[in-house]
């Protein structure tokens, strides 16, 4: 048989399709004549199905094989395309647009690195349950698994990491698979959905029509969501309420998701029930609210562990006994019956036995209890009240934490959050970094609305911050979007800034710079004994990084001045960043160290009270002693 | 505030007896819908001790049966995450029930001219046949419980066993209940 060309298998139908699928991917425009009538493609099935699920934004970044969209997104002038700096900015603008707005996310990327770079944003959204719709493009489908130029199996990749995924390779199927994505996203436990689509069918014209709601229910057989509590238990709950002592509800980012608000304080006020939150569960209620008892878990208020430490029931509601939240789950509320309430039914038992699990959606569960319940006069849980009141006072005034100024002179991380807070009423939506910074956010932010406080809880990811409040602002215009971040997080996505001037979008950044690893560094002091390593983290004169970038800065070093440049970088029409020289060792406390439990929380580090080299941790000290950041902590030595 | 050591310690999920465990889960007849179970339960740390994909009766489609070796609370998590993929329609821990478990092994065995008649015999003696005679081989099939095969195979391994392939099991439940209907209604 003689050879044709280098071909492998030439004359088969495969090599032809391959050849034709080569061909394809090196011709850039689909449309030949722009002028009059054209055919409809692949790419604009798609923009008219994200249009159709009410997307009017989508962050994104070009590449080959996702061209054709960008061919067309001109025809569908509704849909606003954000050029972001990198993926991972743009997955994570997605998931601030929808942690602030409740609305599914839109992300895309190319294919091969394009791709991969979104991986990081799709796996934060994965763990913290946020509803987003990632669309990649991929090579033809005759060169899928030929190691094409920039391909790589991203769905394999995203696979352990959504909530579902789909290689699309037809353009026909691009209207059923996106409406699908769409459902799956934002119903039940929300979550990622990756669409990746091929060139070819992007390309492609097609006629298909876009599905009814009906039809996506028909074609998903095996996802139902249960939204409704199981009767049965509902009245074991209501039981265990009217005996309970102690109780306390306990709530997480599934109060949030699901809107149950209303329905959580209703019930809270009528059973006369105090509250402890969750990371993600901040904003759930009003944190000014009489029964609003504080933020729990390894960081949070020792009152609030203290609290759950000592209830006769916990009513766990939207939330998952992450590790960060039990500690050892041994000594975990020891007293206590455990009521669980989740969407997921996976998460019933997974980290704790539940007494009583009802899977259902929190609104619907809350809303079902309420009638079920007695109506408790706060006089009979007046000594739980007045005992509550005690804790929560010994540890807001405690001196190792609370605002005011962590020692004379030195500007302390609790303090600025505390005054951008204050600066803004209150109802700034707020997006931490991680690290420090993000357990000063949740403990400071004094958070009263829901969805105002955005954070990787679940991935941890760190250079969350400037994307996902930049997807914040553009999602909620309304509200100013504070972006408080690390110097190493900050560092990480920094590129956005390009974005969000080109973009005009007004992310005001607060960057709390203690040239470390702060989290890194206080692990390094309490955990590893000292021994300090990689935490020194030196940065850019920031104020000329920002003039580079044509971003309006500050920077502050003096308790007194932090007021003054919140407001005027509130007072900016548009992105505005202040540089806040923060105490370089300043640990968050208290802390609760891996293993122990809520009952063992530190709330300072080192006996020798006087001596300890690490202020935060002594008393405030000789403003002149210098804090050079060049020793190891006290206790640690 | 009730100091830890007084407490009395919350128990953990689960008794930590670990047994083996058969699951049966209807699937989509969809391209990667394996590879999506494979990957949960590597990345969920659940042991499949065996698996077995085929057709059923609806081209729409798979029945897959998974063993799994833990505990109840353990399982009952793997169930619940098999459960949460789009693209499993029903799952159930048959372990208990009612149910007729087969598996089907093809056992190449060492043979003589001397011997052949005795590993034919073996093998029959146990529900086995032999679906291949050589000269210096025998290719035994065994259906059966696990636990028939298991003991076939312990006795052909006396004349050497020079190839073992097993399906794992297969389950149905006895009766008139079908787990096929049940994904239909």
């Amino acid at each position: 048989m003689t050879q044709i060309g280098h071909v492998p298998g030439a004359g088969t139908a495969a090599a032809a399709e391959s050849e034709r699928a080569r061909k394809e991917m090196l011709r850039d425009a689909r449309i030949d004549s722009r002028d009059g009538a054209r055919p409809r493609i692949g790419a604009d099935a798609l923009c008219e199905a994200l249009l159709r699920q009410g997307s009017d934004v989508m962050w994104g970044y070009p590449g080959g094989v996702i061209l054709p969209l960008y061919d067309v997104l001109a025809d569908h002038p509704k849909l606003r395309h954000i050029l972001v700096r990198h993926e991972q900015g743009a997955a994570h603008a997605a998931d601030g647009y929808a942690r602030a707005s409740g609305r599914v996310g839109v992300c895309l990327g190319t294919s091969g690195p394009g791709a991969t770079n979104l991986v990081t944003g799709i796996g934060t959204a994965m763990l913290d349950s946020v509803p987003m719709v990632v669309i990649t493009g991929n090579v033809p489908g005759a060169l899928l698994g030929k190691d094409a130029f920039q391909e790589i199996d991203i769905t394999g990749i995203t696979l352990p990491m959504t909530k579902h995924n789909y290689l699309v390779r037809s353009a026909d199927e691009i209207p059923a698979v996106v409406a699908e994505a769409f459902h799956i996203a934002r119903s039940g436990r929300p979550g990622p959905v990756h669409v990746d689509i091929t060139k070819d069918a992007l390309m492609g014209q097609t006629s298909a029509p876009h599905p009814s709601d009906e039809e996506v229910l028909a074609g998903l057989p095996g996802y139902r969501p249960k939204m409704e509590g199981h009767p049965r238990q509902l009245k074991s709950v209501a039981e265990a309420i009217t005996a309970a002592e102690r109780p306390m509800l306990l709530v997480g980012h599934g109060i949030l998701i699901s809107h149950a608000e209303t329905e959580l304080l209703a019930l809270a006020r009528k059973a006369q029930i105090p509250v402890a939150w969750t990371l993600l569960g901040i904003g759930a209620i009003d944190e000014r609210d009489p029964l609003a008892y504080g933020y729990m878990g390894m960081h949070g208020w020792k009152h609030a562990n203290r609290a759950i430490q000592s209830a006769d029931l916990i009513l766990a509601v939207g939330m998952r006994f992450d590790d960060r939240v039990t500690g050892n789950v041994r000594t975990f509320a020891p007293k206590a019956r455990i009521v669980h309430v989740d969407i997921d039914p996976a998460e019933i038992g997974k980290n704790v036995v539940a007494d009583i699990p009802v899977v259902g959606d929190a609104k619907s569960v809350l809303g079902a209890l309420l009638p079920l319940i007695d109506t408790v006069d706060a006089s009979r849980r007046a000594a739980l009240f007045a005992e509550l009141a005690t804790w929560r006072a010994e540890s807001v005034e405690s001196p190792w934490h609370g605002s005011g100024g962590w020692r004379d002179g030195v500007l302390s991380a609790d303090f600025v959050v505390d005054r951008i807070a204050a600066g803004c009423d209150h109802d700034a939506n707020l997006t931490a970094d991680v690290g420090q910074n993000q357990m000063w956010v949740a403990r400071y932010g004094g958070f009263r609305r829901t969805n105002s406080h955005l954070s990787s809880g679940g991935l941890g990811t760190m250079g969350f911050a400037l994307p996902a409040a930049m997807g914040a602002a553009v999602a909620v215009p309304e509200k100013r979007s504070w972006a408080i971040a690390g110097d190493g997080g900050f560092q990480m996505t920094l590129q956005e800034l390009a974005t969000i001037v080109q973009e005009k979008i007004p992310v005001k950044i607060a960057l709390l710079d203690n040239k470390k690893l702060g989290m890194i560094r206080q692990w390094q002091e309490i955990v590893y004994a000292g021994n300090y390593h990689s935490e020194q983290l030196n940065g850019p004169d920031y104020l000329k990084l920002c003039e580079a970038y044509g971003v309006p800065a500050w920077k502050v070093s003096k308790p007194e001045e932090v007021d003054a440049a919140v407001a005027s970088a509130n007072a900016v029409d548009g992105p505005a960043m202040i540089w806040f020289e923060i105490a370089e060792r300043q640990n968050v406390y208290p802390m609760m160290p891996a293993g122990k439990g809520l009952s063992d929380l530190i709330d300072k580090w080192g006996d020798d009270g006087e001596d300890v080299t690490d202020g935060a941790s002594g008393p405030r000290r000789d403003p002149a002693d210098p804090a050079d950041g060049s020793g190891s902590g006290g206790a640690a030595r | 505030m009730t100091p830890s050591s007084q407490a009395p310690a919350r128990s953990l999920p689960g008794s930590g007896e670990a047994r083996r465990h058969l699951i049966v889960a209807i699937v989509n007849n969809r391209p990667g819908v394996l590879n999506r179970v494979a990957s949960l339960m590597r990345a969920r740390n659940f042991n499949i001790e065996s698996l077995a994909v085929s057709a059923t009766d609806d081209p729409g489609t798979s029945r897959m049966t998974l063993t799994i070796l833990g505990d109840e609370v353990h399982v009952e998590q793997a169930a619940k995450q098999l459960y949460k993929l789009i693209d499993v329609l029903k799952v159930q821990d048959v372990t208990d029930d009612s149910i007729v478990e087969h598996e089907l092994a093809l056992i190449k065995v060492r043979a003589t001219k001397r011997n052949r008649p005795e590993i034919v015999s073996v093998a029959e003696m146990h529900h086995g046949r032999v679906v291949d005679l050589g000269d210096d081989a025998v290719v035994v099939e065994a259906i059966g419980e696990p636990g028939e095969v298991d003991r076939l195979v312990e006795l052909l391994r006396e004349f050497g066993i020079k190839e073992l392939v097993r399906t794992g099991s297969v389950v149905m439940s006895r009766g008139s209940g079908s787990i096929e209907e049940q994904v239909k209604r």
